[in-house]
């Protein structure tokens, strides 16, 4: 008969977590910041098919970096919640809160359970209303969740990417101020990034009913000019 | 509620009511085979819808009927079913709503998990889907007929599409109305229609439509001047839907009834 060898709890849950922070490091970031009358959600993403952001529904958005194909299954099922929620009680009804909790409990139980931890960050971020003001969850690859009402970085990087963002961080800043200074922030002092390299979406109290809207190179170039 | 997660086998992809399907939370209610619906359901009646220069018009009236009795005065039953796609229904109110609003987030769904629209043709064909599935209470007595409008990106055009209650969906050259007094309406519409049909001359022929319906159909709804409850009317462009301003509405049977006071009126 074969023992397993005995691995301590501690060593297993480090072996985990270096092993997803890997995978997420070697990914690039996104930064998602609070603006007046919305919230703009930038990605270093060249790709102009495989999002990062996504709408989950009418004031609630998705982003997520790592594992593409990881993070758009966690999309398409936050999809799947909030229709299936808006559908069964009223469009109200669907929060990002809960949402946010579910993702959490998700990730936290495939990375105690399963084999292998999901490599992936996500944000969750809902417009404001009367009742609430402009919410970014974001939840980490171990189920660990935060609550920021200002910015967010995921993604490799993080901490110098939110320093610089935070040096600019002003209250209630416009669009173009607000995309401006998180490209910035993303690009770092060596590189300059344009429209083209960039993947940018916001959720806007101008938009309607559902506030969100993917910006195309177009508009960023203009936005950000 | 938890996360929905499927095996990759049983994925109902972009498809809202397969998924409602696996949570097990029927999309449509199951009547039991030889038995019929106890007692009076509310009855939705005329809608309309014709094509002009830049797109289409839908208007409908706003009365709904149980028996002989009138059960609503301020039905709606012309729905936007994106920004560009409108539907109007006729038949049994209760299903008939519930149609519209697992058709609009199955649009919605499919929208958001894709990344892309579903073109005009693929929102039709879904909706006689449908319909189809509805055939079961359909032939209990509970029939919803809906009818399809919106505008096509691809083409450039307005398009209409009208169905049956077996989920048969046709395409319409020009208009079309369903409903209780749908015949009244599509006569008026017919002896009034051009191709190319301005904005306003489609709004009013629309409106001249639901009148006509109203004047010879018990179960059609005219223009309520005691309450200000008007039929709705929408119209699919380049620029999406839009709802034509109940003012306005209002304002054009004000117009049309006085001239047929002044004028007289035919039999």
């Amino acid at each position: 008969m074969t023992m397993p060898y005995y691995v301590a709890p501690e060593q297993v849950m480090k072996d985990r977590a270096e092993y997803a922070q890997k995978g997420i490091a070697r990914g690039r970031s996104l930064v998602a910041t609070v603006y007046e009358g919305g919230i703009a959600i930038v990605a270093d993403n060249p790709s102009r098919s495989l999002h990062k952001i996504g709408e989950i529904y009418d004031r609630i958005a998705f982003a997520g970096v790592g594992k593409y194909n990881e993070f758009d299954q966690l999309r398409v099922s936050g999809i799947r919640h909030a229709d299936t929620k808006g559908y069964a009680y009223s469009r109200e009804d669907v929060e990002a809160r809960s949402l946010a909790n579910l993702y959490a409990q998700y990730l936290g139980q495939v990375f105690t359970h399963e084999m292998k931890p999901l490599e992936v960050e996500i944000l969750v971020a809902e417009l404001g209303d009367a009742r609430r003001p402009p919410q970014l969850y974001h939840v980490a690859y171990e189920g660990t969740i935060t609550d920021e009402d200002r910015f967010a970085v995921l993604g490799g990087e993080t901490e110098a990417i939110a320093h610089r963002l935070d040096e600019q961080w002003t209250e209630g800043w416009g669009l173009p101020e607000a995309l401006r200074a998180a490209v910035t922030a993303l690009a770092g002092p060596e590189r300059t990034l344009r429209a083209a390299d960039l993947e940018a979406a916001v959720l806007s109290e101008g938009n309607g009913r559902r506030a969100f809207h993917r910006l195309s190179d177009e508009e960023l170039d203009a936005l950000l000019a | 509620m938890s996360l929905p997660f499927f095996p990759t086998t049983e994925d109902p992809g972009p498809d809202f009511a397969g998924l409602l399907r696996r949570l097990r939370l029927p999309a449509q209610p199951v009547v039991p085979a030889g038995t019929a619906p106890v007692g009076g359901f509310r009855h939705g009646t005329t809608v309309v819808a014709l094509r002009f220069a830049d797109g289409v018009v839908m208007a409908g009236d706003r009365r709904a009927t149980e028996g002989h009795l009138i059960a609503h005065r301020a039905m709606e039953k012309v729905f936007p079913a994106d920004r560009y796609s409108a539907v109007a229904i006729a038949g049994a109110a209760g299903p008939a709503v519930e149609m519209v609003r697992l058709f609009q987030t199955q649009l919605e769904h499919y929208e958001k998990v894709e990344g892309i629209v579903l073109s005009l043709e693929g929102k039709a064909n879904q909706l006689g889907q449908m319909v189809r599935e509805h055939l079961p209470m359909a032939m209990q007595g509970l029939a919803v007929v809906p009818l399809f409008a919106g505008y096509d990106l691809a083409r450039g055009t307005g398009r209409i599409f009208t169905y049956d209650v077996t989920g048969g969906h046709y395409e319409e050259t020009e208009y079309n109305a369903t409903g209780s007094g749908g015949r009244d309406a599509r006569t008026t519409v017919k002896l009034g229609y051009r191709d190319g049909l301005g904005r306003d001359e489609a709004v009013e022929l629309a409106i001249q439509s639901l009148y006509e319906a109203a004047d010879e159909d018990s179960a059609t709804g005219g223009p309520d001047l005691v309450r200000g409850i008007y039929p709705l009317v929408a119209t699919v462009t380049a620029e999406g839907f839009a709802t034509v301003p109940e003012a306005d509405v209002g304002a054009r049977f004000a117009t049309l009834i006085e001239r047929r006071r002044t004028e007289g009126h035919q039999p």
